[in-house]
């Protein structure tokens, strides 16, 4: 069965764009925190599947750095700050549910029509794979803006971040090296905002990064 | 050696000179003669070799350094136009160092003269040596920059770092037009190579693109109306041998950069490029002639004249264009010949009055013609030569600014045979613009010379001017003697112009030098010739005679009487005709609706012993309508802009996302 490879890879990165939408409604941080973790868990799986399928060993490497990482340490370790902030049982208003779905869902139209324009010459997979993985992105992306939460946004960051991987190892051979720096400047970044969350706290008594605009003298 | 290995030599030695000015400026302020007189051989060595190279016909010698772009490397070329050209800039700066020799003594500050004037020269001369759109950008660039730093030589007066600034960011915005009209020539492969440009012939709304961003771009530096704002205050701000460099010289470079891109890299031109280009060199002349004419100062009144002389070429050129374009070889090569023979006429006559009110400024300490008068007596010599420049800028026969200007009118006449009914229009209105602003220029000339070396003294200081030292006086009449030997001569220059003129347009004039008793003929016999040494010797036959006459026939009685008086029976110099008393027709005549001139004049009542006043108020309206409010604009939009530095965190990141999508959105929408 030679198209058994790419049917499972289409399935698998096409439900990790629909985790990101799923992402895009949630408005308690622990059910975020759990999609996200569910998103993360499903790159993994996508990723191990391209490493059997291009047969390239050092993809299950990639892919264990994300189930590890991304889908088992900064979930927990977000849930722990949120519950140390107290902020677990906030309801975060979320700008518009459904106009962020519509928005959401025309991203990921644009997505496809710009890839499978743009790659004509590519094998199927590929093209699949970097449409995929730009509709992961742009999703990423749009839920750091419609958030006004820090952890919101930061999550919003780390699941762009799993589209660039997507988009990475679907194009064959993103060295080891270059994936190990990524995955760990994420981790960084993401022990620098985690540490700033406190500092915001302390001073503020909120994380809501609107409270910060009023301090700067922005808003009255 | 090939002449372009010569001529980058001699430019290599004279960027070499510039640190060794720093050196010796610093250590020995009297130091200015070596350097002036290094650049005055080198500068005519390389004239002399491009003069001899043009002559011979020879082919284009070329060479390429592996310098600049790693995968182009920096090519450089000597042909017949780079030719004629070199021999311009490179006469016009042995000409500007000779004087400077001189002039140099009364140079307050040489440590910021020196170092920047043979990297001025240099720059000029590898610009015209390019032969790849970086090193022609590089050295355009370079001379921009230099320029620049010469104009702020003197930076302590508030004018003058006005000047610098409007130049500074006109150079830039020059440059950068030019920097987009290499790129569109050079296609999306980058072939910024000129021997590739020349290979491939552009679309035709490229090549309309291209002709508005040579005119952008070099037209800025040329002077062409409504982007000739910064010429007349960046010009006189610098000394005056470097003012008759930039006037004379530099503007020929932009004129350079038109033809070598119009002509030689974007293909055939169409004859409404030509169209284009003819009727702003007509607006050009008659602006800048205008604008001459309500000046006062005499180094801006000759600067505005660089204007006028700059919209003379641009009407040669785009005849050229037209002609060309039409398949009318003969009548394009008599108007190419016709703009190169007034570009190499124009620089002469413009370096030569530039010394001369250099000569007057050190004299006088004054600038402005209404403190100058009767100069003709305390500078006898200069006054001569100024004259003589001032006869050949009218365009005066037998001077040489008459030749081509006539032969621009010849080309003028040949218009009825286009077959373009726009044209047809387009070119005698051009012609009637040409004719007006060369009476203007006359009228102009008359004021300049008449109040500044004519009459009595308006100043203490014009009454107590000295002559000026030898190398000047030497140099000026050299130049006048110039003039006049190619305006009696004319076809030593135009057989010289003629294999540049044959390898643009693939055909010249007529050799001029077999036709006898020096008679120039440029279409044929029948229709017209000019013969300037038989109108130089029909000149002087009859003034001797007259004078001859009124000796011998007049009385020897002697009757002594009161001077007339002009009406004004105070006999202080100030009650003299003036300068403003001068324009004043003129400026009624054209200044309502060019210049939006009002006077007011106000009258005491009487009984009240307050003085009357008299003031003009005169608008430049390319100044207060294109330039104000692009500023205001700018101002504006910056403004506007500034929000952007004080957003959230969120607010730039909702910016970056539209951003991204509105990018994808252009990509999904247009391929």
């Amino acid at each position: 069965m030679p198209d058994l490879g790419f049917d499972i890879a289409h399935m698998l990165a096409g439900s990790l764009v629909l985790v990101s939408l799923m992402m895009l409604y949630q408005d308690r941080l622990p059910a975020l925190i759990n999609v996200f973790a569910v998103h993360a868990m499903l790159l993994a799986g996508s990723v191990a599947w391209q490493a059997y399928v291009q047969d390239e060993p050092q993809l299950y490497i990639t892919s264990a750095i994300a189930l590890g990482f991304k889908g088992v340490m900064i979930p927990m370790a977000l849930r722990r700050i949120i519950f140390r902030l107290g902020i677990h049982r906030e309801i975060e208003p979320v700008v518009s549910t459904g106009l962020t779905m519509l928005a959401g869902m025309a991203l990921v139209a644009l997505a496809m029509v710009v890839m499978l324009r743009a790659t004509p010459e590519a094998t199927p997979l590929a093209r699949e794979d970097l449409a995929f993985a730009l509709s992961v992105l742009l999703l990423g992306l749009l839920m750091m803006v419609s958030r006004r939460n820090a952890v919101g946004q930061v999550v919003g960051f780390m699941s762009l971040e799993n589209g660039l991987i997507l988009a990475a190892t679907g194009a064959r051979g993103m060295p080891l090296v270059v994936e190990i720096s990524v995955a760990f400047s994420i981790l960084i970044a993401f022990i620098v905002i985690g540490i700033f969350l406190f500092r915001i706290r302390e001073r503020f008594d909120t994380v809501d990064v609107q409270v910060l605009d009023q301090f700067r003298g922005e808003r009255p | 050696m090939t002449p372009v290995d010569f001529s980058l030599l001699c430019n290599a030695a004279l960027l070499l000179l510039a640190p060794v000015a720093v050196a010796i400026a610093a250590a020995r302020p009297a130091a200015w003669r070596a350097i002036y007189l290094v650049s005055l051989v080198l500068t005519f060595t390389m004239a002399g070799s491009s003069i001899a190279f043009a002559l011979s016909g020879a082919p284009a010698s070329s060479e390429i350094f592996p310098l600049g772009i790693p995968w182009i490397g920096a090519h450089f070329r000597e042909d017949m136009l780079s030719a004629v050209f070199l021999a311009v800039v490179n006469l016009g700066a042995a000409g500007a160092s000779f004087y400077a020799i001189g002039y140099g003594k009364h140079e307050a500050a040489p440590g910021r003269v020196l170092p920047f004037y043979p990297l001025f020269i240099a720059a000029m001369n590898l610009v015209i040596l390019s032969d790849d759109a970086f090193s022609f950008l590089l050295s355009w660039e370079f001379m921009s920059l230099t320029s620049w730093a010469l104009v702020m030589a003197h930076h302590r007066s508030e004018t003058n770092r006005h000047a610098g600034y409007v130049y500074i960011v006109m150079a830039s915005f020059g440059t950068l037009a030019l920097l987009l009209a290499f790129g569109l020539l050079a296609g999306p492969e980058g072939n910024y190579a000129f021997e590739t440009m020349r290979g491939t012939a552009p679309a035709a709304a490229i090549g309309w693109l291209v002709l508005l961003l040579v005119l952008l771009g070099a037209g800025s530096k040329a002077g062409i109306v409504p982007l000739h704002v910064w010429l007349p205050l960046a010009h006189p701000a610098a000394p005056s041998h470097v003012s008759a460099l930039m006037s004379g010289v530099m503007t020929k470079v932009a004129i350079y950069a038109v033809i070598r891109i119009i002509f030689d890299l974007a293909g055939a031109p169409e004859w409404w490029h030509g169209m284009v280009v003819l009727v702003l060199g007509g607006i050009t002349a008659a602006i800048g002639v205008l604008h001459a004419l309500m000046e006062h100062d005499l180094k801006r009144l000759l600067a505005y004249h660089t204007i006028e002389n700059i919209g003379i070429i641009f009407i040669g050129l785009g005849l050229a264009m037209a002609f060309q374009a039409n398949g009318m070889g003969a009548a394009a090569a008599l108007s190419l010949t016709a703009a190169l023979f007034h570009v190499f006429n124009h620089s002469l006559f413009k370096s030569l009055l530039f010394f001369g009110s250099g000569a007057v400024l050190n004299a006088t300490g004054e600038r402005d013609m209404e403190h100058l008068g009767g100069l003709i007596h305390r500078m006898p010599q200069t006054a001569f030569a100024f004259l003589i420049g001032c006869a050949a800028i009218s365009a005066l026969p037998p001077l040489n600014g008459f030749v081509s200007e006539w032969m621009t009118f010849q080309a003028i006449l040949l218009s009825p045979s286009l077959p373009q009914w726009g044209l047809r229009l387009a070119v005698p209105a051009t012609g009637a613009l040409l004719a007006l602003s060369a009476a203007l220029a006359a009228a102009c000339f008359v004021k300049a010379f008449g109040v500044s070396f004519l009459g009595r003294a308006r100043s203490p200081a014009a009454a107590r001017a000295n002559e000026t030292d030898i190398w000047s006086r030497t140099a000026m009449l050299i130049w006048a003697g110039l003039c006049l030997l190619f305006g009696l001569f004319p076809a030593l220059a135009i057989d010289a112009l003629g294999p540049a003129v044959q390898s643009l347009l693939n055909s010249r004039l007529p050799a001029q030098a077999e036709i006898p008793w020096f008679l120039l003929v440029p279409i044929a016999g029948s229709r017209s010739s000019y013969d300037g040494l038989l109108v130089f010797m029909f000149i002087t036959a009859s003034v001797l005679l007259s004078v001859a006459v009124i000796h011998l026939l007049a009385s020897r009685a002697v009757r002594r009487g009161p001077i007339w008086d002009c009406g004004f029976p105070n006999p202080t110099p100030l009650a003299q005709y003036s300068a403003g008393s001068f324009a004043q027709p003129i400026r009624r005549v054209f200044g309502t609706l060019v210049f939006r001139a009002r006077e007011k004049v106000a009258m005491p009542p009487p009984g009240d012993m307050a003085p009357a006043h008299f003031d003009v108020d005169i608008h430049d309206l390319a100044w207060e309508k294109i330039y104000v409010p692009v500023a205001a604009g700018i101002e504006f939009t910056a403004g506007r802009l500034n929000g952007l530095q004080f957003l959230t965190i969120r607010r730039y990141l909702t910016l970056v996302f539209l951003a991204l999508v509105a990018l994808l959105l252009v990509l999904a929408i247009w391929t």
